[in-house]
């Protein structure tokens, strides 16, 4: 039977709880997989090595980093899922400060705080096979990526932006129907537009699509809507900020 | 653990398993007694409460909701509590109440994640839900559907189960209808009655240690209702104002361990989560969950650890009945939300999260930019009094074998569903 792992790094959890948010299916997923390692709901662990490795979660120390090699040579496929393990997430907002200063705002002793001077992802230091965006995931990508695995197909994910999902959702466009910054347009689909159908713009939780155009929509955000510069930044500069597509945005 | 030796005796898991995040356990014995218990948490500090200052005041809902995915909406509404309570803005009812109805569906997603996937396979012998489920699939199935009923009323509300998207300061994006709501009342009312035939199994078909301990209780509390958003702090019989949080509790630090924990006005360990509001707030629960209770072997109050998953239990039929009874009388509100003027000023809020109480501070300054944040989690508190349970549990069981010992030390990390993700990311370093 296919063996899989789910393995955590620097994170919230709620990438790997998708897994078992998916109830019934996870039922059934485990009568066509063997969950060898999943610590967080299950005391059993069979040993490596691993069909397909779900990694959770960004690399912030030296141990993470000594980690990942070995689930990476222990694992046939290796899927990052969700921004952190995808981007390096939200906690990569240390990347752009000195991490002293970080630390220093939160800790009496910073000296014995023994972490990276950075958040990065999963990719910077190993082979990846495929990444899930999304702060979290959808869960319902994450079947289908198992069911792929599972008939030996590759999974397909459409690399369309927030705003076409909005399109085919005939949702009215909540920049033009109420002035509202969206990073729709520029956003990696995934989600289904759930913001801008509760009348919110995106705020860009899947990260930056193939080729956005930040930039432009950054400068129509100014001239259009007015919108506060610092606004504007940290409008980018949250789940996926180190992200290229995003990164740009608040660097020009 | 044979005591025939007086040498020093090691006992340890690497890491805990069947909790959430990341921790370790590692405990010293010598001559019957034990000499030191560390939970060791070693998730990697994620600097929260850095990344907060020089935020916008609307920014913390959604920021904050990511320190944990299992508890988000905590997140979100002490947040909003928080910077509301700053500039003195008050919230409607309709609000409050839209707010208490989403925190029911985290309860019910939290507590039925907990109780059937991380608790129960260790009362009954299994490694996982999933090895459960083949010889409990009707229980299982409960399990099951409680969940998805909890996350299902979450996504009616708020967009999604994990990191909601509709919470805002001041109120919401956008209401449901009363018709969209109400088309839930069918999963909910199911999942009452699952919930209500889950304490009778679990009851019947657990065992329970014969474990008390004198705790001191740390939970809001209501008149008339069971806290969940809102409520009077209180720490045992003392009732304290918010803005005596940091000043009545302690906050230490050890050296082996990434979180940080809080103690009572005396340095003592107190406990935070469904036991401490079981026991200070009993009186309000309906009568059908007192009475069903009769069948168990829970009481009030209840000083055993390990009963707390049925304490779980009776709070996720709770969220379901108080469920119900909210959609039944919900308009949705109108604004849906109010705007707010920033100011200079600190402000503080508290919500009853799934484990236990979650306090959240934030200093503005004029432009609405957050200068100062402070975040204590439930795990802060009740991390120290795990500690205790199983120096306790330890001394008072060491003829049993190193296996059994290991097991029931990993279940009483878990009577407190310890979120190891919540306890690390405000790491602040104080050595002993």
């Amino acid at each position: 039977m296919t063996k899989i792992a789910i393995w955590k790094f620097t994170s919230c959890d709620g990438c790997q709880l998708s897994l078992l948010d998916l109830e019934e299916d996870l039922l059934e997923i485990a009568k066509h997989f063997e969950i060898s390692y999943f610590l967080e709901a299950s005391s059993k662990r069979a040993d490596p090595p691993y069909d397909i490795s779900l990694v959770e979660g960004s690399i912030t120390t030296e141990e993470a980093k000594r980690k990942i090699m070995d689930i990476r040579a222990q694992s046939k496929y290796l899927v990052t899922i969700g921004a952190c393990a995808t981007a390096g997430g939200i906690q990569a907002l240390r990347n752009f400060a000195s991490l002293q200063s970080f630390k220093q705002r939160v800790y009496p002793r910073p000296e014995v705080i023994d972490v990276l001077p950075t958040s990065l992802p999963i990719s910077h230091y190993v082979r990846v096979d495929y990444e899930l965006q999304g702060c979290p995931i959808n869960k319902l990508q994450l079947l289908q990526l198992l069911y792929s695995y599972s008939r030996d197909l590759r999974p397909s994910f459409s690399s369309g932006s927030v705003c076409m999902e909005c399109k085919r959702r005939a949702i009215p466009c909540v920049m033009v129907a109420s002035k509202t910054l969206c990073l729709g347009p520029v956003t990696h689909g995934g989600c289904g537009a759930i913001c801008p159908s509760f009348g919110r713009g995106c705020y860009g939780c899947y990260g930056p699509k193939e080729t956005p155009n930040s930039a432009s929509l950054c400068q129509w955000a100014k001239d259009e809507l007015d919108f506060d510069p610092l606004a504007l930044d940290h409008a980018f500069k949250k789940f996926y900020c180190i992200a290229e597509g995003f990164k740009l945005s608040h660097e020009s | 653990m044979k005591a025939e030796s007086k040498q020093p005796v090691h006992l340890s898991v690497s890491a805990l398993s069947r909790v959430e995040g990341e921790g370790g356990l590692w405990i010293k014995i010598e001559n019957g007694k034990v000499l030191r218990t560390e939970l060791r948490i070693f998730e990697a500090p994620r600097f929260f409460e850095s990344f907060l200052i020089g935020r916008h005041f609307y920014e913390p809902p959604d920021i904050t909701a990511r320190i944990c995915g299992i508890c988000p909406v905590a997140y979100q509404i002490s947040s909003t509590a928080a910077i509301e309570n700053s500039v003195g803005l008050t919230v409607p009812e309709c609000i409050w109440q839209l707010r208490r109805l989403l925190y029911c569906g985290e309860w019910i997603e939290s507590h039925g994640l907990h109780v059937f996937f991380l608790h129960a396979p260790g009362f009954l012998g299994y490694p996982s839900l999933m090895d459960m489920a083949k010889d409990y699939p009707k229980e299982v199935s409960w399990g099951l559907q409680i969940k998805k009923a909890g996350n299902a009323l979450i996504r009616a509300i708020a967009g999604r189960e994990i990191h909601p998207i509709n919470v805002r300061v001041g109120g919401f994006y956008h209401v449901p209808e009363k018709k969209e709501l109400e088309s839930l009342l069918d999963s909910l009312k199911k999942g009452l009655d699952y919930s209500l035939q889950a304490i009778k199994w679990i009851g019947s078909v657990c065992s329970f240690p014969s474990f008390k301990k004198e705790y001191t209780f740390v939970a809001l509390k209501n008149d008339s209702c069971y806290p969940i958003e809102r409520g009077r702090l209180y720490c045992g019989e003392q009732a304290l104002a918010l803005e005596e949080f940091e000043s009545y509790f302690t906050e230490e630090q050890t050296d082996y361990s990434h979180a940080l924990r809080w103690l009572d006005s005396h340095a003592k360990p107190c406990v935070a989560g469904p036991l401490a509001r079981f026991n200070l707030n009993y009186h309000p629960l309906p009568t059908f969950i007192k009475d069903i209770l009769k069948e168990t072997p829970l009481e009030y109050p209840c000083m055993n650890p390990f009963q707390s998953i049925l304490v779980r239990l009776v709070e996720i039929a709770y969220a379901f009945d108080e469920a119900i009874k909210l959609i039944d009388k919900y308009e949705p509100p109108e604004p849906c939300y109010l705007p707010l003027e920033p100011c200079a000023a600190v402000g503080y809020g508290i919500s009853e999260a799934p484990r236990g109480l979650l306090y959240h501070r934030y200093l503005m300054d004029d432009k609405g930019l957050i200068r100062g944040a402070k975040i204590v989690p439930p795990t802060c508190f009740n991390l120290a009094s795990a500690e205790e349970d199983i120096k306790n549990w330890i001394e008072s069981h060491l003829n049993d074998t190193a296996e059994k010992l290991t097991a029931d030390c990993e279940q009483l990390v878990r009577n407190y569903d310890p979120c190891i993700s919540c306890a690390t990311h405000f790491l602040k370093l104080k050595f002993l």
